[in-house]
């Protein structure tokens, strides 16, 4: 980590994107983190990302849990209201936030022993339910803020920095989302930007619970020789099935694709994601497949990457309570209040 | 001689759960209602969906009084389960209605009480062949039976008979059928009316029958609640459940059909209490319904809340804990539990309504408190209050009524250079300003957050941000103060060195207590608490008297600590009464145990029999 409070001016030649913003506008406070940490390569792609999304940072909320992971929240997007909340609570948090403005971008950031052990169960709620929302986790098989101790995604068999050896079975939380009805997952790598940014840009894109399990090796405790989720042994297992351009608004597709080696998938709201298949038996629209494919691999010791499963007719939460399009922390009084008229004829019908 | 007495008496129904008794019971009640008498019915119901015992009491009280009076004087006995203990329990001279078809259970009988046989199961089996019809139609037999025994208008029960079945036509005719079988049997096989009668008068006036917790739901509508996050959990299900009801009913566009509302049954106690949390936050009005074990698991999130100044309402039906306790039985339990939720120094607010209509007001009220404050507000009811149906002043709205959203910062002020510090007192109330995520470009952000921070939530460890931040939330306390419901004190017509501290399901029986009392010449002031923190009249009623009774509901004296606690009262000058095995407390027990400790003063003052 820097001491270093981070300069205000920039150059004047930063580029902008359509909004006239440059990245320093996507930027937040200097991170904390130890120097070389994974979490903060995926704050770059998600500043990345926005920037190349032109998205405006007011209108996305920045909600997390606690832990390592959860307080990057305060290193991006420092224009957005954020939301550190209490340990494994993000996704209930974010499902109110959600319901009561929909017109916002939610980013739920959250970590392995947050979403894996504590919060199992409202990482399970909220992608059932169909929140409209990016769920974010930075995976490093460890406890960090806590100085070392295995998290539910470690590995069976990985050793810890003390040299203690995993005995229970890891969690995988890509396998459960897709179970649970998540419409769009992926899994990248902290240390793999070129894949990660335009899925995080395909996800924000997304309506519907879109969960993102990003393998983020943690530098101080679990990137020794042992590990399953060490910088090395993660490159030497990488399994990507896919590599992902993502385009915004129905804009034509220009980039060159060798034939049939492309699937173009468009959303709802237009964007066209152009998944080039590095792998090619893999479907990403074969919820069913993909699930075998994950455990297959899984078995051979390969970690699984890229857009996995998107589902691009998907609904959210909103749709399935068919909730007014204005946000319901905008009615008012008019909207809201029966009045003393139906209070009169109620009293009536209890007499 | 039995029993004689009109319009002033208590009847009950032993039944098994799950047998259809409820309706037939309520069409009772209801009916009694209808010949403008005051009466007062209560569930005395199992943790349990089929089988179990399960009363239902009506007191009939021409005089109002709504409180549990305790003793039965007449048991309708329809449960072989309970039979004996139920007999036992009817009052000397009192009568006892029994299903007389087969022989009466092996058991003493007993001479001092009167026996009303009815062949209900002989009667049934003769005019209909479905079991369940048997069964069902047996509960308005014995309804119609009552209602000649009773003296009851049949009209009124043929009316209830057909509002009921409104849209089920075709069960309009049977079931007048059935509750002529019963009146015409009891007609020509007892002297009709017996001693206990009903006698048509005008002292229900303008008042409704309602549970406290479709109240309270009622009072989310009205107070603007959007989002309802909840988990199933007896005694507040029916709260939910009641929002979800009135919100079909009043909370669609008219146009477009769509929802103004979003209901989440959650996955537990915490999510639901996040996702209120998380919804308040970003500027919608929110609320859970839970009872105590839920409270229990919700504790993380009130201290952040607290600590981070977010609205949320919660409304806490209390039943009898600790632990799982007696899930289906009455209590005033929760309150310290609710008052200093969660670690670190807390401190909460808590509204005690006393009946159903004052749930509907302070259940709209809670929303505007909590926009105001920025903190949680825990509406406590317990079961009495929630799942009883009590007649109550109507319900009454203001449309000119604006809801109070607090101090939030628009994006115009903040385009007029409007300051903002997230929790910067600004107005020397204690109470800073917040603004909605979303609003502006690059003004008004902030990180919410449960460490601690400065005035301008900025991350901070300094112990002197960290004090004045704790300091700021315990003046916000003085606010609130000023703000919450005050409670309201009843002076007896004489001076007197002797008050009472009550409040919530104690009401009604305390009033009547008091009354009692006065009858038996001791004179009480009388103050009931509706919110805490306490205002500044509670200290004053209490130095005003030598003594003061403070009667509730639980088993540790929770409010007497409250106040022990908070305005640093001699706990020596609080007199405990307290009533905590589950049932609804009565006049009779508040007004034996103040009675005889009163009288114990007056016979053998202390000084006197040391001296």
């Amino acid at each position: 980590m820097t001491y270093l409070t981070k300069p205000k001016f920039h150059h004047p030649s930063l580029p902008k994107n359509e909004l006239g913003f440059t990245r320093r506008d996507y930027e937040a406070a200097t991170s904390t983190l130890c120097a070389g940490c994974g979490h903060d390569s995926i704050s770059a792609a998600i500043i990345e990302a926005s920037f190349e999304m032109a998205i405006e940072p007011h209108r996305v909320a920045k909600i997390s849990g606690i832990g390592c992971s959860s307080k990057t929240p305060t290193y991006f997007l420092g224009a957005s209201h954020g939301f550190n909340s209490v340990h494994g609570r993000m996704p209930s948090v974010l499902t109110g936030a959600n319901l009561a403005n929909r017109e916002l971008i939610y980013l739920g950031i959250s970590g392995d022993g947050d979403s894996a052990s504590i919060g199992f169960g409202q990482f399970a709620h909220a992608l059932r339910r169909g929140v409209n929302m990016v769920y974010i986790v930075e995976n490093n098989g460890v406890y960090g803020l806590t100085k070392g101790q295995f998290s539910a995604t470690a590995d069976r068999g990985s050793k810890s920095k003390k040299g203690a050896v995993n005995t229970d079975n890891a969690i995988d939380l890509v396998a459960m989302a897709l179970q649970l009805g998540a419409t769009f997952v992926a899994r990248s790598f902290s240390g793999d930007k070129a894949q990660l940014v335009p899925i995080i840009k395909a996800a924000i894109a997304h309506r519907g619970a879109a969960f993102i399990d990003v393998i983020s090796p943690c530098i101080a405790f679990n990137n020794h020789a042992g590990s399953t989720k060490s910088l090395d042994y993660v490159r030497e297992h990488n399994e990507a099935v896919n590599s992902l351009d993502v385009m915004l608004g129905r804009a034509p597709i220009t980039v060159d694709y060798e034939p049939g080696k492309v699937v173009a998938v468009t959303q709802h709201d237009g964007t066209v994601l152009n998944l080039r298949k590095l792998n090619n038996d893999y479907d990403p629209s074969d919820r069913l497949a993909a699930m075998t494919f994950l455990q297959k691999h899984a078995s051979l010791g390969q970690i699984v990457t890229g857009l996995l499963y998107v589902d691009p007719e998907a609904d959210d939460l909103h749709g399935h309570f068919d909730t007014v399009e204005l946000p319901l922390n905008q009615l008012d009084e008019a909207a809201l209040c029966p009045g003393s008229a139906a209070l009169h004829k109620l009293n009536a019908s209890l007499r | 001689m039995p029993l004689t007495a009109v319009n002033d008496f208590v009847i009950r129904f032993a039944n098994v759960n799950g047998s259809g008794s409820a309706s037939a019971n309520e069409m009772f009640a209801r009916a009694i209602m209808r010949m403008g008498i005051p009466m007062s019915p209560r569930n005395v119901f199992p943790s349990n969906i089929q089988g179990l015992p399960t009363w239902y009491e009506v007191r009939v009280t021409e005089a109002g009084h709504l409180g549990a009076r305790g003793g039965t004087d007449i048991m309708v006995a329809m449960n072989p389960q309970t039979y004996n203990a139920d007999v036992a329990s009817v009052e000397p001279d009192g009568y006892l209605v029994y299903d007389s078809t087969r022989a009466m259970p092996p058991g003493k009988p007993r001479t001092d009480i009167h026996l009303i046989g009815i062949p209900l199961t002989a009667i049934c089996n003769k005019e209909y062949t479905d079991p369940r019809q048997r069964q069902l139609f047996k509960n308005i037999i014995c309804i119609g039976a009552l209602s000649a025994l009773l003296d009851m208008d049949i009209t009124e029960l043929e009316k209830l008979v057909g509002e009921q079945y409104r849209t089920k036509e075709k069960l309009i005719k049977p079931n007048l059928h059935a509750l002529h079988l019963g009146r015409a049997y009891a007609e020509a096989n007892f002297k009709c009316p017996i001693g206990l009668r009903l006698k048509r008068t005008d002292k229900v006036g303008d008042r409704i029958l309602i549970e406290g917790n479709a109240a309270a739901a009622l009072g989310a509508v009205y107070g603007g609640a959007t989002v309802c996050a909840w988990y199933p959990i007896t005694p507040s299900s029916s709260l939910a459940e009641g929002f979800t009801r009135y919100c079909a009913k009043f909370r669609h566009d008219p146009e477009t059909k769509q929802a103004r509302y979003a209901i989440v049954q959650a996955e537990d106690e915490i999510a639901s209490i996040g996702m209120v949390i998380g919804a308040a936050w970003n500027g919608a009005r929110a609320f859970t319904a839970t009872s105590g074990p839920g409270i229990s698991l919700m504790q993380e999130f009130f201290g952040f809340a607290y600590f981070a100044e977010i609205p949320a309402v919660i409304f806490d039906v209390q039943r009898a804990g600790p632990s799982t306790g007696m899930p289906t039985r009455t209590q005033q339990c929760d309150l310290i539990n609710c008052a200093y939720a969660s670690h670190g120094d807390t401190k909460h607010i808590l509204l005690l309504p006393e009946d159903a209509t004052e749930s509907f007001e302070f259940g709209a009220s809670a929303f505007d408190y909590a926009d105001r404050l920025q903190t949680p507000v825990f509406v406590m009811l317990d079961l009495d209050i929630g799942m009883n149906h009590r007649l109550c002043r109507p319900l009454q709205w203001d449309d000119s009524k604006q809801y109070d959203r607090g101090k939030v910062i628009t994006a115009a002020e903040l385009e007029a250079g409007k300051d903002f510090g997230r929790y910067t007192d600004v107005d020397g109330d204690a109470i800073p300003y917040r603004t909605y995520p979303g609003t502006h470009p690059s003004k008004g952000n902030y990180f919410t957050r449960g460490t601690s921070h400065d005035a301008r939530a900025r991350y901070s460890e300094e112990g002197v941000d960290y004090v004045e931040g704790m300091q700021r939330l315990l003046r916000k306390q003085e606010t609130a103060k000023n703000i919450l419901p005050k409670p309201l004190r009843d002076n007896a017509e004489k001076p007197t060195r002797f008050g009472v501290i009550y409040y919530g399901s104690t009401a009604p029986a305390m009033h009547e207590a008091a009354e009692i009392l006065t009858a038996r010449g001791h004179i009480l002031d009388l103050m009931r608490v509706r919110a805490f923190p306490f205002h500044q009249d509670v200290a004053s009623f209490i130095s005003d008297h030598d003594f003061v009774f403070v009667v509730e509901q639980n088993r540790d004296a929770q409010m007497r600590s409250l106040i022990v606690n908070e305005l640093d009262i001699d706990p020596v000058r609080l007199v405990p009464i307290l009533h905590y095995d589950g049932t609804s407390i009565t006049a009779r027990f508040i007004s034996g145990a103040i009675g005889d400790r009163l009288d114990a003063l007056k016979v053998t003052p202390l000084r006197k029999a040391m001296s």
